[in-house]
């Protein structure tokens, strides 16, 4: 069998009444990886003789389960019991998780075959997995090209074929970003969606786990499955509404299209331009209404999040100090121990992001940035919900342009620069996706970015999937 | 013009529930070092906090008993700084709006009663502790124990409305009696479950003199002696034209003195912020009316009580209601034989002293508030004298046995049997001419002398009424 042929549904139909054994898609899925992992590298660690022996496993198992036999790929900073979590960082290598991040549980729960952990921006930080500590991980679609990050790797899992769908973790477009790039399909959830517990922290009130997928319905069954109240998360919501694919295929007749007026003073590549209006109109050709909607602080989301993620960030990295686990560079003192081992364990782009954190909380400071920072994130989400009075969703281009040549962006905000549209998302908590809408003249992917009410995920994905059909 | 010192306390308050604050390990104390540890108590990369209910209603409960307001909507921030016990880096605590505030406890001083208000109470997490090989400043490495890593804490902040070094140490008594009587802290200052931080300085005019931190004081004797050295040290400072400096100091338990802190503690920016992990704990109306129910009556209000409703002395209450099961049991033995004062008296010192001699509590006494009906039942009826009672008592303490059993099996019923007794009078008086001679010669103070010896005579069992009557009236027919 060739597994760059299947979806999660095609497969699972093939699974659970014994047509294909989880054996036989775990050597193809092998063979994938034999064939792509040395040009792409998406992998931090994969472990063959595992793969295997996990999918012998569940071939003894009760032929059950949303994802029964389904190879998943899954990014290095959720924690998987037994095996290496390094988050992209020096400072966790060798680190050996002892529990399950409860989305990674959901998954193994549901019959998944784990493929391996992917690459990505240390700690989950950076646009184009270039920033990992160990290797960076290449564009499918064109080698010389970045995948996109910081979940850049799984996003090249999938789009080589050496995963049928995989865990991301998104807190600025960590999600959408790559899968724009890479041309496949990534869903950002709403915030407290899915429980974040035993994904290691970035930004908390940020950070959201979503999958990558091939299509629009796999995202919709991941997200079934990963999504739900956790009592170890007590930002995890307690929902009635778990059902995302039953209106897949429904028609989008008077569905109301939001374009965001704002998003046109930036500046925006040719082709991505003519992609959204391309887009726009075959909306409006299945039935869709555009309406023009107004989101007044959008050219502000970029500065807040760069204040309110790294003061996050500087306190979730505190723990990374060589006292209890990870990389240990021993000192004269206590003091420079920690100095030793965490200049030696952070990358560049952590470090900044650790000093402007903890500037920004910094005593006479806090009230000009922290604060500022916090009220901005209100104002746009107080935009967004003035928007969606108008409109069922909105539609922006993921980004503003095509992937990136690795090593061609060295200026850290022209890099911030790849997610303002998905930066403003992240700040109003709201779920978002990212669709593949063509190509642009080098043959790079192109992605359309809908973006859907607070828990409106099902109607998010129904015209996500009319879109997608459109635009086949 | 007199030096007036002005002192304030930061007191921890350890919540004693069975788990931690965020995670659901034990919070026993005294258990192998780090063996009440999970992911999240060690701050493993990935993990989250999950509120503890019954730390917010143990909070709750401080803080009405506080006499604090309990704010409805209150919210956690992370407090930064590095240290190898504090595994996240920061500490969650809350800051700008604590669970309760604006509170006050009244203490009764030589001065009259005082009142001293609170500022604010607010729950957070305990750190880990580390165990230094030597001293700090010298230690080659130290030891970190986990177990008390996120273990509950109720931070109390008084206003410095303390003027005395005793009024702190009251203040703490009736804390500590407090937090017992609601059962939400074990209140052991040797097992760190109340920590006391002291803020002092003194000044003759209306400006505030320089405040001086004295940390880790690790008992309410500590405390006061603290504060009596500093208050001492403070003035000889001004007294000399010198000025006193801004500092932590620590009380050297073997000299007295407070002494600077040898640490190289820098000066720390918490850089707090709003924890993104917990929304804000939001408490009804109705959860607080609830917890206020719960709450029992407070050792000041019952001290009152008892005073009024069984006229016992101020001292006996004050001493009753220092614990509140004493004050249960002795509440117990008063509602089933109606007699206070004497129940009173027997507790505070019989069994009282025999606690002492012993090291126990009151649960542990075996003399039931019970016996105490049986005990005195016996006395009215007069089958055992008052000092019988007492004997009867210490050996109930050791055997746990009811006191009308004890007097039966040990034979000290009270002889009633007025030929018995008259056998015993008739002897005594044979047998102490002189005594005799000087009582018919008007030295009627002789009297008490010749009723011992009966009562010797009958090892104590003679009704002392009936002695004295058929002594007299024996001695009254001699003078004819």
């Amino acid at each position: 069998m060739e597994i760059k042929n299947f979806t999660i549904e095609d497969l699972t139909r093939l699974t659970k009444n014994g047509k294909v054994s989880v054996k036989e898609i775990a050597e193809s899925v092998i063979k994938e990886i034999e064939k792509n992992e040395d040009t792409i590298h998406a992998f931090i660690s994969i472990d063959k003789e595992k793969i295997l022996k996990n999918a012998e496993e569940l071939d003894k198992k009760e032929k059950k389960g949303k994802l029964y036999g389904v190879p998943v790929a899954i990014k290095d900073n959720m924690n998987l019991a037994d095996t290496e979590t390094t988050a992209g960082s020096k400072i966790l290598k060798g680190y050996i998780s002892p529990y399950t991040a409860t989305a990674v549980e959901k998954i193994i729960n549901e019959g998944a075959l784990i493929v391996g952990k992917t690459n990505m921006d240390e700690f989950a930080m950076g646009s184009s997995t270039e920033n990992s500590a160990f290797f960076k991980t290449r564009n499918p679609v064109n080698p010389e090209y970045v995948p996109g990050g910081s979940s850049g790797g799984s996003a090249a899992a999938v789009s080589a074929n050496e995963a049928i769908t995989a865990l991301g973790s998104d807190t600025g477009g960590s999600i959408r970003e790559p899968a724009a790039f890479c041309g496949v399909v990534g869903l950002k959830p709403t915030y407290g969606r899915v429980s974040r517990y035993g994904l290691i922290a970035f930004a908390s009130s940020l950070d959201q786990i979503g999958p990558f997928a091939k299509n629009v319905k796999d995202a919709a069954i991941m997200l079934e499955v990963i999504s739900g109240f956790d009592w170890h998360d007590e930002t995890s919501v307690n929902r009635e509404d778990i059902d995302f694919t039953s209106l897949i295929g429904e028609e989008i007749k008077g569905k109301k299209i939001g374009l965001i007026r704002e998003v046109s003073d930036f500046q925006i590549q040719k082709e991505v331009k003519s992609s959204l209006e391309k887009t726009a109109n075959l909306l409006q050709k299945s039935g869709a209404e555009i309406v023009d909607v107004s989101i007044p602080h959008l050219k502000y989301a970029l500065p807040a999040y760069y204040i309110i993620a790294p003061s996050e960030a500087s306190a979730n990295l505190a723990r990374f100090d060589g006292v209890r686990y990870g990389l240990f560079s021993e000192g004269k003192n206590l003091r420079e121990t920690y100095e030793k081992t965490r200049t030696e364990g952070f990358g560049t782009e952590v470090k900044r992001r650790i000093l402007i954190g903890t500037f920004a909380l910094s005593a006479g400071y806090y009230d000009a940035y922290y604060l500022k920072a916090s009220k901005v994130r209100r104002l746009i989400e107080k935009d967004f919900e003035k928007a969606f009075e108008k409109a069922d969703v909105l539609l922006t281009p993921t980004t503003s342009k095509t992937a990136f040549k690795i090593g061609e962006i060295t200026d850290p905000l022209e890099m911030y620069m790849n997610d303002i549209f998905t930066i403003p998302v992240s700040l109003a908590g709201l779920p978002a996706i990212s669709i593949p809408a063509g190509k642009d003249e080098k043959g790079l992917p192109i992605g359309m970015q809908l973006i859907g009410k607070w828990f409106a995920e099902k109607e998010l994905l129904q015209i996500a999937y009319a879109l997608e059909k459109g635009l086949k | 013009m007199e030096y007036k010192p002005t002192i304030g306390l930061e007191i921890h308050v350890q919540l004693s529930t069975k788990t931690k604050i965020f995670c659901r390990c034990s919070t026993e104390f005294g258990a192998e070092p780090n063996t009440n540890v999970c992911p999240v108590c060690l701050g493993l990369p990935g993990v989250l906090p999950v509120l503890n209910e019954k730390v917010v209603e143990y909070a709750t409960k401080l803080g009405l008993a506080l006499n604090m307001k309990i704010n409805e909507t209150s919210t956690f921030y992370r407090k930064n700084y590095f240290y190898p016990d504090l595994p996240k880096g920061y500490q969650i605590t809350q800051y700008s709006i604590p669970i309760a505030s604006e509170g006050f406890l009244k203490i009764r001083t030589e001065r009259g009663e005082r009142k001293i208000r609170i500022i604010r109470g607010h729950i957070e997490e305990d750190s880990g502790k580390s165990i230094h090989t030597g001293d700090i400043t010298e230690s080659e490495f130290s030891y970190i124990d986990f177990n008390r890593s996120g273990v509950p804490l109720m931070e109390i902040v008084t206003y410095p409305d303390i003027e005395t070094p005793e009024e702190a140490y009251e203040f703490l008594v009736l804390l500590r009696k407090t937090v017992r009587y609601l059962g939400v802290s074990s209140g052991d200052m040797e097992k760190g479950a109340l920590r006391c931080d002291v803020n002092i300085s003194v000044s003759k005019g209306k400006s505030l003199g320089t405040k001086v931190e004295i940390k880790n004081l690790n008992s309410f004797r500590s405390v006061r002696r603290a504060l009596e050295y500093e208050i001492k040290r403070q003035i000889e400072v001004l007294e000399k034209g010198g000025t006193v400096i801004q500092e932590t100091r620590h009380l050297d338990e073997k000299t007295g003195e407070t002494k600077p802190m040898r640490t190289k503690e820098e000066l720390n920016d918490y850089r707090y912020f709003p924890e993104p992990d917990l929304p804000p704990l939001v408490l009804t109306k109705e959860y607080i009316e609830e917890i206020k129910k719960k709450i029992p009556e407070l050792p000041a209000e019952r001290e009152e009580r008892f005073v009024k409703e069984y006229g016992i002395t101020r001292e006996y209450a004050h001493e009753i209601c220092a614990s509140k099961s004493l004050a249960d049991y002795f509440e117990n033995a008063v509602k089933l034989s109606n007699k206070p004062k004497e129940i009173a008296n027997y507790l505070m010192v019989n069994i009282s002293g025999y606690m002492n001699e012993k090291g126990i509590s009151i649960e542990e006494v075996k003399f039931k508030p019970e016996y105490f009906k049986d005990l005195l039942d016996m006395i009215d009826k007069g089958t055992i004298s008052k000092n019988i009672a007492k004997t009867v008592i210490a050996e109930s303490l050791n055997t746990g046995k009811k006191p009308s059993v004890i007097v039966k099996e040990k034979g000290l019923i009270q002889i009633t049997d007025t030929d018995a007794i008259e056998k015993a009078v008739d002897e005594v008086i044979s047998e102490n001419p002189k005594p005799v001679s000087q009582y018919l010669n008007g030295k009627t103070q002789v009297m008490g002398f010749l009723i011992g010896q009966v009562m010797k005579k009958t090892r104590g069992k003679a009704n002392p009424k009936i002695v004295s009557g058929i002594l007299a009236k024996k001695l009254n027919t001699m003078k004819k």
